[in-house]
């Protein structure tokens, strides 16, 4: 049995600002792009019977629930870090073919940026003591992803000779399709050179092959494809989905070269029967460039090891072969934390044709893979409008 | 020199455990030996680099655990290495990425001879870009934080004992 075109997502939108928001806390955010992504839909929130989030405390839904005021039939807690969402929008579909809800509203909110400043009691690092990254990475100063990912990307230079300037080539891309976006944080002109130039994070990372750190919140709500086309705006089918993940800890990954999106990638592909040539746009993390990199060659979009030229000579960038990441990317738009949900909820507005002047012309097939923790979990869509 | 008990830094679970550690000196998060690691973190207070290896698979894995992670064998036991690898991928930190770290170091994976790879520090080099390759050979060296926990660093083959 398979999912495609079974479910729609009909409602996606933003927190009203994101960038640098001191005065929203994360929960204010997540409610916020409930009640702008509902009215996005047309949908009233007493229509809500099911709730898919997390990253509010440890038990996100039933908080959020709480605090918005629906009695949900179905939920769902599932945390892969930055692509909790592209998998909750599979497990909206699941739950909705299987007749245990009507309409899914899937949210997030995080002040990554403004949280830093922030008195009170502070959750806990959420690593248990006694698991493989607390005793065998941390002692040696490994933890925040500058220090994971840097020596992924180290391992994936040595292996295929990807370089620096093909990291910056994704940086100085999709800067470019930031401009073309007003609310995106950074949209300074960026040249390759000021890339290489720029001071180190963790060799082999410059800083602006780093993501944003900033404060944001996105939601979608998720219905059958009978009731898809009731609503305000044209629909977008869910086509393809797939979720994996290999590992959590730098020491648990099995291929320090690959990631699990060949396999979330390969699943979504086959569920919605197309081919890559297919996609019109793609949006695919980027915590830092080589994540895009890599995930472009793991979803199969060129050879293993061939993504540094593939998307070289500004390929991703207005106006090029391959639009990627064309709100400007966590590298340039925003980036709160979990990233994923701004992923979706820009492939959503490239589908419907709302992205003004950084619309992809006549896209009407996107591929969509987030990825979370250490490389560690990804999920891949591929959505469509009609 | 001053003591005092410390709680160590990720605390969640198990519940509280103290170690000493000689704070004027020492603020990075250390390892709690668990019951599945201890013989590790042991045989590293006798300077020696003690693995889990499966006797049905022949081979040796890490991160210690019960089992072996490949064939799900319970048949494990422990044995030295060589304490003899190659850098097998490596990043220089310019920011502290945890508590007590003094950017720029060197953080790497480590492939042994034997075979199974270790996260650890790259000491007795110049954390530089022009220094430091892949597949440079290193060599185990040791750091003895306190009467409990002794951690394995490794150095060029051939430098001189440095630990930081």
């Amino acid at each position: 049995m398979s999912l495609k075109n079974k479910v729609a997502i009909v409602g996606a939108d933003e927190t009203d600002q994101i960038g640098i928001v001191p005065d929203m806390t994360p929960i204010m955010m997540h409610a916020q792009a409930a009640r702008n992504a509902l009215r996005d839909a047309g949908i009233d929130k007493s229509e809500v019977d099911a709730v898919f989030t997390c990253g509010i405390g440890g038990m996100a839904s039933v908080q959020l629930c709480e605090y918005l005021g629906i009695i949900p039939h179905f939920t769902d807690n599932t945390m892969t870090g930055g692509s909790s969402f592209e998998i909750h929008v599979e497990h909206a579909a699941a739950a909705i073919n299987a007749g245990l809800c009507n309409v899914a509203l899937i949210t997030h909110g995080e002040t990554g940026f403004s949280s830093r400043n922030r008195r009170g009691p502070r959750p806990s690092y959420g690593f248990d003591s006694s698991l493989p990254a607390a005793q065998f990475e941390m002692p040696f100063g490994v933890g925040g992803p500058p220090s994971t990912y840097s020596m992924a990307a180290m391992r994936h230079m040595h292996e295929y000779g990807t370089t620096s300037e093909h990291l910056a080539e994704i940086a100085v891309a999709t800067r470019k399709w930031a401009q073309l976006n007003p609310r995106a944080m950074m949209r300074d002109p960026l040249t390759i050179e000021d890339v290489l130039s720029s001071r180190w994070i963790a060799y082999p990372f410059h800083i602006y092959d780093c993501c944003l750190v900033t404060d944001a919140g996105g939601a979608v709500v998720v219905v059958g494809a009978e009731r898809a086309r009731e609503f305000k705006k044209k629909p977008v089918w869910v086509l393809g989905t797939g979720e994996a993940s290999t590992h959590q800890s730098l020491l648990g990954m099995p291929d320090l070269t690959q990631t699990p999106a060949r396999y979330s990638g390969k699943a979504a592909f086959e569920m919605a029967g197309v081919s890559h040539d297919d996609i019109d746009v793609v949006q695919v993390y980027d915590s830092f460039t080589y994540t895009a990199l890599v995930t472009i060659e793991e979803l199969g979009f060129c050879k293993k090891g061939e993504g540094g030229p593939f998307l070289s000579n500004q390929r991703t960038a207005p106006g090029g072969d391959f639009p990627m990441n064309t709100n400007g990317g966590g590298l340039s738009y925003t980036h709160p934390g979990m990233y994923g949900m701004f992923l979706l909820v820009e492939a959503v507005r490239q589908l419907r044709g709302e992205c003004g002047p950084r619309q992809v012309p006549g896209a009407k097939l996107a591929c969509v893979n987030a990825t979370g923790g250490l490389l560690s979990a990804t999920g891949t869509l591929i959505l469509g409008s009609d | 020199m001053r003591r005092v008990r410390r709680r160590q830094f990720f605390d969640a679970t198990p519940p509280s455990r103290y170690v000493e550690v000689h704070v004027a000196e020492y603020a990075k998060p250390l390892p709690w030996p668990s019951p599945e690691t201890r013989p590790f973190w042991d045989a590293c207070k006798r300077h020696a680099l003690s693995l889990p290896y499966c006797r049905s698979c022949e081979a040796f894995f890490f991160y210690p655990r019960q089992f072996c992670p490949r064939c799900f064998s319970w048949d494990i036991e422990w044995r030295d290495c060589s304490g003899r690898g190659v850098i097998y991928t490596f990043a220089i930190q310019y920011r502290p990425q945890m508590p007590g770290f003094t950017p720029p170091y060197v953080t790497a994976i480590v492939q042994l001879d034997e075979g199974p790879r270790l996260l650890t520090n790259i000491v007795g080099i110049e954390p530089s870009p022009e220094t430091i390759r892949c597949d440079m050979p290193v060599e185990v060296t040791w750091e003895d934080v306190n009467e409990e926990i002794t951690l394995p660093l490794f150095r060029p083959v051939g430098a001189e004992a440095a630990a930081s």
